[in-house]
């Protein structure tokens, strides 16, 4: 036990933890906050003028999505300025490389850091939508906080790999620009991928979120398939391993300059 | 078992690109001594801490820490050597006894025993009434003291320190060049790179001078300075517009004469001797100084350069 508890990546985690522990408060406040107006503005707001896609009720087909998008937000919030900061503004990562810990439970110790933040934030999702009255089918509660993970280490592995070789703040406005709000619009999140044109659709297909939005979808509306199922967690892997394998480079250079 | 150096370099390299920030350098650090890096900035001081942290890897050359490869060993090596960086690197969001059972549980070390490692070590570095309080409102000599602490945790055999008194007042200097005589005393082997001579010279028992990524001179602070600089210096100041016309005058009265912006320096084995064959001679200072020569003026004399401009 004792091993497990003081293994480097573990004690990595601990630090990020320790962290948020500080930040709590203000955290606390935003992860039912941003659920509410999310739910408030797109459920219901949006929703009443879009009564329904196919048979089911707009803000029924709409809460999957959300759930994944807030996973997808959360985690590359996190995992920008995070990483940023612990680079450029207190080195932790560069006091870290002083100790026994290696670079893999940096990387490692930090994603398990993203995850529980976001496992957080959907489980406050969760309620926040129960408690406005959408249906919460015993799928979503089973499948939505293993989706958000996946999703989750799928957005940060990557994410993470670019603020490490960002030394420039002002670099997360283009990936803003012309990655996470591109990502959100073609992933079917809003509205369903068909009605994109034709072009941008396959879009789609290499985006982790709508796969995720995918999933969700299906465990909300008892849809699941297995083939499209096999595939949308293959993709997801395919992006947190590549990520995985970027941020281990990214963190050997930034290091060792 | 045969006695082998802590640190070992053999034609030590390192390159950025097409720069060379460690030119082919040679040197060995025995257990329990002070071995000083001393040399002005830019001189390849950091990038050589750096590669003896583990840290940046060898381009060229062989590099032995503790009898192991830095490469190869680089977690192993850590574990028994506590590292010191420039800037302190202080988590400035964790409370300072945080900063010491964070860094101790990076060792692997229990929680229960990282609190018992931080109590003891804020103790050392007389920062036990902080311990709840921010970093941020530290002063400096505080901070570098709980960087110092950190570097500690692991109770290592090997300890380096890059600049450890640079931006501090007197009284901070003192009181950390007491803390680090301690470790040595302990048999804790240091490694410091300084730009301050006077630094080296009160703690070093052993010293390279650095410049231009090579290495100038080497040995005890007493020998440099008895071997390669005459053991007297006469500092002269003259109220004249130009110090060239007096410059060539001095040259044949002293051993050496260094003539720097606003005064000459004469070397010599009796600066007053120096001082009446001066004035014998008509050319009478506004100001003479007559004091023992220093590791500052052996790098002086080495490379034409002073060390802090």
């Amino acid at each position: 036990m004792e091993f497990l508890v003081s293994h480097p990546t573990i004690t990595v985690l601990e630090r990020h933890l320790l962290l948020y522990r500080r930040l709590w408060r203000a955290s606390a406040f935003s992860l039912f906050v941003v659920p509410a107006l999310f739910l408030l503005s797109m459920g219901f707001g949006v929703g009443s003028f879009v009564p329904r896609i196919g048979n089911t009720d707009y803000a029924m087909w709409i809460v999957p999505g959300l759930l994944a998008l807030l996973a997808f937000q959360t985690a590359v919030n996190e995992s920008t300025m995070g990483i940023y900061t612990d680079f450029e503004w207190i080195g932790a990562f560069h006091v870290m490389r002083h100790t026994r810990v290696r670079i893999t439970d940096m990387i490692v110790g930090w994603l398990l850091y993203v995850l529980v933040v976001v496992e957080l934030a959907t489980v406050a999702f969760l309620v926040v939508s129960w408690a406005f009255g959408v249906p919460q089918p015993a799928l979503v509660v089973l499948v939505a906080p293993l989706v958000c993970a996946l999703l989750a280490v799928s957005v940060a592995a990557p994410t993470t790999a670019f603020a490490a070789t960002v030394r420039d703040e002002g670099h997360f406005h283009l990936l803003n620009q012309f990655g996470v709000m591109p990502t959100i619009m073609v992933s079917g999140v809003f509205f369903p991928v068909g009605q994109l044109p034709a072009p941008v659709r396959p879009l789609a297909w290499i985006s982790p979120l709508w796969h995720a939005t995918e999933i969700n979808r299906a465990a909300a509306l008892d849809s699941f398939t297995a083939g499209p199922l096999t595939l949308h967690v293959a993709v997801l892997l395919a992006w947190a391993v590549l990520g995985l394998v970027w941020a281990r480079t990214a963190f050997q250079r930034r290091l060792a300059s | 078992m045969s006695h082998q150096p802590v640190v070992f370099a053999e034609e030590l390299t390192k390159e950025f690109g097409d720069t060379t920030a460690v030119d082919s350098i040679t040197f060995g650090i025995e257990r329990g001594e002070v071995f000083g890096i001393l040399g002005p900035n830019g001189a390849g001081k950091s990038t050589t801490m750096r590669m003896i942290s583990t840290v940046s890897p060898v381009t060229s050359g062989t590099l032995r820490i503790l009898e192991m490869d830095p490469q190869a060993h680089g977690p192993d090596i850590r574990a028994r050597m506590g590292i010191i960086p420039q800037d302190n690197l202080l988590d400035q969001h964790l409370n300072v006894r945080e900063n010491l059972t964070t860094y101790a549980r990076y060792f692997g070390m229990s929680r229960s025993r990282a609190r018992e490692r931080a109590a003891e070590l804020l103790d050392f570095v007389q920062l036990r009434e902080r311990a709840d309080s921010e970093v941020q409102p530290l002063s400096g000599g505080m901070k570098r003291r709980l960087a110092i602490a950190r570097a500690l945790v692991n109770d290592p055999e090997l300890v380096i320190l890059d600049e450890p008194t640079t931006g501090l007042d007197p009284q901070a200097r003192h009181l950390l060049w007491e803390r680090l005589f301690q470790l040595k005393q302990r048999g804790t082997t240091l490694i410091l790179a300084t730009h301050y001579m006077d630094e080296a010279e009160q703690l070093c028992d052993r010293l390279i001078i650095m410049d231009h990524g090579r290495i100038v001179g080497a040995g005890s602070p007493r020998t440099l300075i008895s071997s390669l600089v005459p053991p007297e210096v006469v500092e002269l100041r003259f109220d004249a517009p130009s110090l060239n016309d007096y410059a060539g005058k001095l040259t044949e009265i002293g051993d050496r004469v260094e003539q720097l912006p606003d005064r000459i320096l004469v070397f010599g084995d009796n600066g007053d001797a120096v001082v009446a064959e001066i004035y014998r001679r008509g050319l009478p200072p506004s100001s003479v100084l007559v004091r023992r020569s220093t590791l500052e003026d052996v790098f002086l004399l080495k490379t034409g350069r002073r060390l802090v401009d």
